[in-house]
């Protein structure tokens, strides 16, 4: 009996309702994309999680680094004209 | 006898050994999706035994001669193979069975309702694994048609006719017939050939007539009701 290991590993994506996007929800082991489909099924959405799902092969995502965090992600820190906060909302204004 | 407890006892002792692989099964993402299957087959098994009584008394205190399932789903496990065989067969036949009374009006038109979307999952799991399984490596297809071949003897009592229950048993016979010729064919594997019932069935499962492991396996599925009576959590 070949062990899970031999089965390459997918990202599972699910839609909690129409409107959202999908969100990553885990991964799971799969000899191909219909049957991880299946098991995003089973393993995901059994109680009622999901409206739509995706499955990705984890080989196809590019991950940034930990290494690059920091030229990554600390420069947008001290920037806070980049938020949309210096403007008056006008009155009666709704959903914003 | 009542069709009801024949439909109930199919679901819940398929539930009962496709549990079995709790723990067992050979990937983790395959053990959820056959747990998954069982609790669906336990919630129809719920749902029409407790319309002909008490659900627990029913699963927990009756003898193995007043079951009243087709030998079939009471049939070991096996290996993996042996239970996806065991599955297709089944699965064809209670989708077909439940689109029939779905779209009658009779007694058991609303659970039909429902469970023949769950059905059709267990069909399609069931077919796509037998696709993978046949046209795989040579010891898969091997034991894939090993499993067909054991459980084909105990496919011709799923035809008989059930009393109260209106199908049309030969239409499904043809119909369940073509569904899995057309799988057991794409999956490079061979239709077995031999008779769909043995000499001794003698009527078999639906009048009580059970197999050896059937017993072993109530006496599982009791024990803990029989030793502590009404027991919960």
């Amino acid at each position: 009996m070949s062990s899970s290991t031999d089965w390459p590993l997918w990202e599972v994506f699910v839609r909690s309702r129409r409107g959202l996007s999908h969100t990553h929800a885990g991964s799971l082991h799969a000899p191909d994309a219909e049957m991880a489909l299946r098991n995003a099924r089973d393993l995901y959405t059994r109680r009622s999680e999901g409206v739509s799902l995706w499955v990705v092969p984890s080989t196809a995502i590019t991950a940034s680094s930990p290494d690059e965090k920091d030229s990554f992600f600390e420069p947008a820190g001290d920037k806070p004209y980049r938020h949309p906060t210096f403007y008056e909302i006008p009155e009666g204004v709704k959903h914003l | 006898m009542s069709a009801a407890l024949a439909l109930g006892d199919d679901a819940l002792v398929l539930s009962h050994r496709l549990g079995e692989w709790a723990g067992h099964a050979p990937v983790l993402e395959e053990e959820v999706a056959l747990a998954n299957i069982a609790l669906d087959l336990l919630g129809q098994a719920r749902m029409l035994l407790s319309s002909v009584g008490d659900e627990d008394e029913l699963a927990f205190l009756r003898e193995e001669r007043s079951f009243r399932n087709v030998q079939l789903v009471e049939q070991p496990n096996g290996d993996f193979a042996h239970t996806i065989a065991r599955q297709l067969y089944f699965s064809v036949y209670q989708h077909l069975l439940y689109e029939q009374l779905a779209a009658g009006t009779g007694e058991f038109a609303d659970l039909a309702t429902k469970a023949v979307k769950e059905v059709a999952y267990h069909r399609d799991h069931a077919e796509r694994w037998v696709l993978r399984l046949g046209d795989g490596t040579a010891e898969s297809h091997e034991r894939m048609q090993n499993g067909l071949d054991a459980l084909w003897r105990f496919t011709g009592e799923l035809f008989r006719p059930v009393e109260g229950l209106d199908v049309d048993g030969e239409s499904l016979h043809g119909s369940w017939s073509s569904a899995v010729t057309s799988v057991v064919e794409r999956a490079t594997l061979r239709l077995p050939s031999g008779p769909q019932s043995s000499a001794w069935s003698a009527g078999a499962g639906r009048q009580g007539l059970h197999t050896e492991p059937f017993g072993r396996m109530l006496a599982e599925m009791q024990h803990l009701h029989r030793s502590h009576p009404g027991a919960s959590w």
